[in-house]
């Protein structure tokens, strides 16, 4: 093996003495010993109980009131209309009364919420091409394969935004109404722009460039996604940073979720004025629906979800708890270890021979 | 040479013919039965299509390259495999990971093998080039020409110089040291040869030489082997028998036997394990998918409409293989990769081990097989040679009785024996030719020489005569031998210093100066020594013209022979060889007789006869030999001493301690064997018994103890680790041999420090490996039940193509090439540590279950606390965090940093390099992924990182981190805990060890003057070191 080296004499062969070659490298050799491993034990369940207790008393201010309306108030009617696939394109709203109790300090976020929604199955999410939703003309007159079966229309036409994604959008609307103790209803003002992520809004989606024409022009040749009532293009008139493949609802279901229950953001509470700016006074409310996502399909169900949001983010009880768990664990394990090595290894017979 | 052992159920020797076997057979057209050719007649010898001399040792040539190379790593089970992968992954339907998962690890392995492949076919294609341009003298057209060696064909005559290589098997015609008995212009004018076709055979050539109408009988004695080289010869003349791939060099080469350690074995059966174990995952997922089709996937159609013709049972049908790709991390590629890797670094380490370096003859040890490491520290069964390797094999000439007397001891007047050293040196100045290293202290035997002791001065001249040693005398009075053994050498010198001077030999005389006084003997016969004669003589005729035949062997052959005149004289000598033995001397005894005129004419009529004899010539030499050494008168007996090497005792006491057993196969009497045994420590009182029965066998006469015989020939054929000790020992063993370094003391440093750590690194190693792996693929199994049994992978694509080939390859192959338990001083000091290696305590069947049981635990935490901890919950500014790829993220991190403190927690030796790898992997795993998921990158590859923004937009929440600080714990805590446990409960040879260790450089370091004083001794050596670097 060893190479032929330059050397030459009676100790031409002899090994380099390195440190490295001579497998002497300088090196710490760290042991479970009791007085590294206890201490860590017991510090830990400290950290854990602390961060355990903080976290809970985080998770504690926030409030969340969770509504499912699948069949709830007057859309038990809708819920058996949308059961029959021909009166797909029937419009069906209703109403959802429920109060508040406490109000809602603060930000109000405002979720729908899908049970039993795969959007993590493995076809559904290829289906989709993010060539075509970055505006790349190419990709928005020919599709990538991935997003067959909803590539192209029946008429030949590509799909623009293409895929089993896009294709399923939740389309239920919502507008809320909050009626004081006194005086009239109030409709609840919903910030429906500013809440996806920002890469999302600004690099991974954008509309194809339009060279002065208009949005609709660019879109021609495409069609909508057979499930849509309205074209990519039409998704908000109002509002060109909104319309197209950068409209915030898209981009939100997009996003597909991890698990088959989830919720995604609608809107953000507009705090400007009264009776809001301080968050959601208790009173009670109406959820007037637009109601036109089947669920009954895939048995699966429909919610709102109203919450206040703190720096840990939404109403979670599982890390604090987890922690306080892990906490009293460690504390557990801690004190066995120690009557351990109290009565076996403290005057380490066993460890010597 | 020395063979090491593991366990007796793993001697199953492979050999594999390799293909450059295959290509020697294509040479043949037709199956060769008898070679027949002339000398020096080209045209008639190439009509048979002989080889010529060219030899092609390299496997490839630029066009073959690479289909010949990817087809041969095809052949490899793990290559072909993943290829299979591959091509699954080119079926959409199945395709569950993007092609460049499996494609890019792949393309790696098979470039790195190819480049290794490469430049070794280089280095093949150089050798080739050199040796077949070498020049030769070859005789063509009656005149002497320089030709290359790939020129040379079946036929020609060559002519060879001192300090040449010889080119081809050649038959011997003439050289400058005999005389010839036929003239080469015969040979070339009308030699014909007949002989066998090549073959491996070393040992045996059979052939007929027919020359003027005669037949001359050929055989091994008069064949030159190409691979040789001319000593000690000015010149000599050869016709060439075998050329180029037929030579019984290249016969021999080429077939190699793939030794494989206990722990491939292990390994080969777990991989098999595994693969049933992933074939049965990926049955259970793909039931779960058919299940899930039927129940939710049929009435989420209008969302995720079936392709044409499927149904759940297709369905169900493509997820298993789906999922046989997602799971295939299991076995991952880079595991042979990294264990071939491990095991060239701890052959390194050998090679570069100074504490194995010889500085006398600048030897330093040599790993010459790179896969056996971690088998050395697992070796249960040592089995030795004596001479050469316990012994340095240098011979002196120590004792000797002549005559009934003894000489070479010396007692003081009480009758108390006095150490030699002690006394002065017999003064040999007198005789102007006696070796000047020769030592000898009993001044009574020159005495007794130089007062004209007839037998004293017999004994002398049968040392002088009886031999096959080579003289040089290059300058007048400077004399060389050239000994074929040591012993021969020492006794031919000792006869030297005495007075008899062996000076010069040609075919059919012997020169001796005796006392002065040059005496040419004409040499007769030289009846040769061989393992089962175990004597040897010689028939001269003096001067005088007296016919006497000298012979020396083994004392038992010996005394057998003796004229029953001698009983009286033999007995006093058999007293006196008991005594040499008992000291484990090296015992010959001496006799000679006197033969008559025409007894010796009509011998040697019928001894040419024989030797000449096509059929049974062995056997009738044999007799005749039998016939003439009866009724010998002995002479008396020689003690030869073979010294010991340094520290071979405590090499072996060692050894021992370490539980290792070691057989010595030895030649020598028994008495002889058993004193070395107990002067190397390695026998004690009560092992005795034992012994004996060894040494019955040794000499085969026990019909009980046969089958201990063939099992050791067995072992010793089978599987095994052979180690030669270079210098003394031919280069053969050393040739052949896995380890070579040159002192036996060596043995312990390469088994108790390079064996057990490599073994130790291997095992921790495969443990962690499998667990990475394990961990890694079960978190994809328990998302399953989430995702409707669709294949869909948990972590990004990408970070499943890195993770074994970047994120986590350093770290582990820093601590598999670094990792010492305690380092070498320690190892030394507790030999007991080397006793798991042998129960195989580090890594087995057991310890791979707890391995997957704990992979198990810890992927269900990876998992289902970050589920639980993110499925509900939202950004601090409401925004998406449950999404697939903020997930994916998490997952993946949460799965690295607790795989690399588990390293942390396995790593027992931390230099800076471990540091790095862990830190730089680290640091590495979040750069990639920023740089992956950055704007730029969806920009340019925009389907390939379709996870833009994921990393900036959940690593910079609390509530992730806070994920990942409670995985890490749930993962580290227990295992922590529960090795806590065993420390102290049940500690291990290697915790008691590392522990005192531990103290006894804290006691140094905080309390200087109350140190142990034990371990003070191993402190300062190792305090000596560190300063040293």
């Amino acid at each position: 093996m060893g190479k032929v080296k330059g050397k030459s004499g009676p100790l031409a062969r002899r090994p380099d003495n390195s440190a490295f070659k001579q497998q002497r490298l300088p090196a710490w050799s760290p042991m479970l010993t009791a007085t590294t491993v206890l201490p860590f034990f017991y510090l830990m369940a400290l950290i854990c109980m602390l961060l355990g207790v903080w976290l809970l008393l985080t998770v504690q201010s926030t409030q969340e009131i969770k509504l499912d309306y699948t069949e709830a108030g007057t859309c038990d009617m809708c819920f058996e209309k949308r059961k029959n696939v021909s009166n797909a394109a029937q419009i069906c709203t209703c109403t959802v009364v429920f109060p508040i109790k406490k109000a809602l300090k603060g930000d109000v976020f405002f979720y729908y919420g899908l049970q039993n929604f795969h959007q993590n199955l493995r076809r559904y999410m290829d289906s989709r091409d993010d060539a075509q939703m970055v505006g790349r003309k190419t990709n928005l007159k020919n599709p990538s394969s991935y997003c067959e079966p909803f590539m192209k229309d029946p008429n030949g036409l590509p799909i623009a935004p293409c895929g089993a994604v896009a294709n399923s959008i939740f389309n239920d609307t919502f507008t809320l109404t909050y009626h004081g103790s006194s005086g009239p209803s109030i409709p609840v003002p919903l910030l429906r722009k500013g809440i996806t992520w920002y890469t999302d809004k600004n690099v991974k989606y954008r509309n194809p460039k339009n060279d002065n024409m208009t949005l609709a022009q660019v879109f021609e040749g495409t069609a909508r996604p057979l499930y849509w009532q309205k074209p990519v293009y039409e998704l908000d008139l109002l509002d060109p940073t909104n319309n197209g493949f950068i409209n915030d609802d898209l981009i939100i279901w997009m996003r597909e979720a991890a698990f088959p229950n989830f919720k995604k953001l609608y809107g953000v509470l507009y705090r400007a004025k009264q009776p809001f700016t301080k968050g959601l006074p208790a009173g009670n409310y109406t959820i007037n629906i637009s109601y036109n996502f089947p669920v009954q399909y895939f048995r699966g169900r429909k919610e709102v979800v109203l919450t206040t949001l703190t720096w840990f983010g939404g109403q979670n009880h599982f890390l604090p708890i987890a922690y306080l768990v892990t906490s009293c664990l460690i504390l557990l394990i801690a004190i066995i270890l120690t009557v351990v090595w109290w009565k076996f290894g403290k005057n380490g017979k066993r460890l010597e021979e | 040479m020395l063979y090491l052992y593991k366990i007796k159920q793993h001697f199953s020797p492979i050999a594999v013919a390799t293909s450059s076997s295959l290509s020697a057979g294509f040479f043949y057209f037709f199956t060769e039965e008898e070679r027949l050719f002339r000398a020096n007649d080209r045209p008639f010898n190439l009509s048979y299509h002989y080889a010529d001399n060219a030899i092609k040792t390299s496997k490839y040539n630029l066009f073959t390259f690479l289909p010949l190379n990817l087809f041969e790593q095809f052949q490899r089970l793990a290559n072909a495999y993943f290829l299979f992968l591959m091509a699954l992954q080119v079926i959409p339907q199945i395709s569950s990971l993007s092609w460049f998962t499996t494609a890019v690890p792949l393309i790696l392995v098979l470039s790195i093998t190819a480049v290794k492949d490469a430049s070794d076919d280089i280095n093949r294609h150089k050798s080739d080039k050199q040796v077949n341009n070498r020049m030769v003298k070859v005789l063509i057209d009656g005149e002497l020409r320089n030709e290359k060696w790939l020129n040379v064909q079946v036929g020609d005559i060559i002519k060879l110089e001192n300090n040449q290589f010889v080119t081809a098997d050649l038959m011997l015609l003439s050289s400058s040291e005999t005389v010839c008995f036929i003239t080469l212009t015969s040979i070339a004018l009308s030699g014909e040869v007949r002989c066998e076709p090549p073959n491996n055979r070393l040992d045996k050539f059979k052939g007929t030489l027919t020359l003027d109408g005669q037949t001359y009988s050929l055989d091994n004695d008069k064949v030159l082997l190409r691979g040789c080289t001319l000593r000690n010869t000015e010149w000599c003349f050869g016709l060439v028998i075998f050329g180029g791939p037929d030579t019984k060099l290249m016969q021999n080469s080429g077939k190699t036997t793939f030794k494989r350690t206990s722990i491939d074995h292990l390994m080969n059966v777990l991989v098999l394990c595994i693969f049933g174990f992933l074939a049965s995952m990926c049955t259970v997922l793909a039931i779960g998918n058919g299940i899930w089709e039927v129940r939710e996937g049929s009435v989420f159609t209008a969302f995720l409409p079936r392709e044409p013709g499927a149904n759940a049972a297709l369905s169900s049908f493509l997820s298993f293989w789906s999922y046989i790709i997602i799971l295939n991390t299991l076995v991952p590629i880079s595991l042979y990769v990294s264990v071939e890797i491990i095991r060239l670094g701890n052959s390194f380490f050998i090679d570069w081990d100074r504490k194995m370096y010889y500085p006398k003859n600048d030897t330093p040890a040599q790993a010459r097989t790179t896969t056996l490491n971690e088998e050395l520290g697992q070796i249960k069964y040592i089995f030795s040679d004596k001479t050469g390797t316990l012994t340095q094999n240098i011979m002196t000439f120590n004792r000797c009785s002549i005559n009934g007397k003894a000489y070479g001891e010396l007692f003081d007047f009480s009758g108390q024996r006095v150490e030699i050293t002690e006394t002065a040196r017999v003064d040999f100045s007198w005789n102007q030719l006696a070796d000047p290293k020769f030592t000898f202290h009993d001044h009574s035997l020159l005495e007794t020489v130089r007062e004209g002791n007839p037998e004293a001065q017999a004994f002398f001249r049968l040392l002088a005569l009886c031999h096959t040693v080579m003289p040089e005398e290059k300058k007048e009075g400077e004399l060389y031998y050239q000994a074929q053994s040591p012993d021969e050498g020492a006794l031919v010198t000792a006869a030297r210093n005495f007075g008899f001077v062996f000076r010069s030999r040609t075919p059919e005389t012997i020169t001796a100066m005796e006392m002065g006084r040059t005496v040419t003997y004409e040499l007769l016969a030289v009846l040769d020594f061989n393992n089962v004669r175990k004597r040897m003589s010689v028939i001269v005729r003096n001067p005088e013209g007296k016919l006497t035949l000298y012979c020396k062997g083994a004392d038992t052959i010996i005394f057998e022979r003796l004229h029953p005149s001698c009983n009286k004289l033999k007995e006093a000598t058999i007293g006196h060889l008991n005594e040499y033995a008992g000291d484990g001397l090296r015992t010959l005894a001496l006799a000679y007789k006197d033969l008559d005129e025409s007894y010796m004419d009509e011998w040697r009529q019928r001894h040419h006869e024989a030797s000449t004899a096509m059929e049974g010539r062995e056997e009738r030499l044999d007799e005749l030999y039998e016939e003439i050494e009866k009724d010998l008168l002995l002479l008396g007996a020689t003690a030869v001493e073979d010294k010991l090497q340094d520290g071979v005792p405590q090499t072996i006491e060692q050894l021992a301690k370490a539980d290792i057993k070691i057989w010595v196969l030895t030649g020598d009497k028994q008495e002889t064997a058993e004193n070395i045994g107990y002067s190397c420590n390695m026998l004690r009182e009560e092992m005795k018994e034992i012994f004996v029965v060894a040494a019955n066998t040794a000499d085969g006469k026990q019909i009980t103890t046969t089958h201990i015989i063939s099992s050791i020939i067995y072992m010793i054929k089978a599987a095994h680790i052979g180690v030669g000790i270079s210098g003394q020992e031919g280069m053969q063993a050393v040739l052949s041999s896995d380890y070579s370094f040159a002192q036996f003391r060596y043995l312990q440093r390469l088994l108790l420090v390079h064996g057990r750590w490599s073994y130790l690194r291997m095992c921790k190693f495969l443990q962690y490996f499998f667990y990475k792996n394990f961990t890694f693929t079960f978190v994809h199994f328990w998302y399953a039940f989430f995702c409707g049994f669709s294949a869909q992978t948990v972590y990004d694509e990408w970070f499943i193509t890195l993770y074994n080939m970047v994120y986590t390859a350093l770290p582990v192959l820093g601590m598999s090439i670094f990792d010492q338990d305690v380092n070498d001083r320690w190892s030394f000091q507790y030999p007991q540590l080397y006793t798991p290696g042998q129960l195989n305590l580090y890594f087995s069947k057991k310890a791979f279950v707890l391995c997957m049981m704990h992979s198990c635990y810890s992927s269900l935490i990876l998992f289902f606390i970050p589920w639980a901890a993110m499925h509900d919950t939202v950004r601090d500014d409401g925004k998406d965090l449950a999404d697939y790829q903020s997930f994916a993220l998490l997952a993946q991190t949460c799965l690295l940093i607790v795989m690399n403190i588990q390293l942390c927690l396995d790593t027992y030796y931390w230099t800076a390099v471990n540091q790095f790898f862990v830190w730089g992997s680290l640091a590495a795993y979040f750069a990639i992924t920023f740089t992956m998921y950055s704007n730029g990158m969806f920009l340019i590859f925009t389907s390939s990182f379709p996870f833009i923004g994921t990393a900036r937009n959940s690593l910079s929440q609390p509530s992730v981190w806070l994920t990942i600080f409670l995985t890490s714990l749930l993962c580290i805590l227990p295992v922590v805990a529960s090795r806590f446990l065993f420390v102290q409960l049940r500690p291990t040879i290697n915790d008691k060890v590392r522990c005192h260790m531990t103290q006894t450089i804290a006691s140094l370091l905080y309390t200087p003057y109350s140190y142990n004083f034990k371990c003070w001794p191993l402190l300062v050596s190792s305090f000596k070191e560190v300063t040293i670097t």
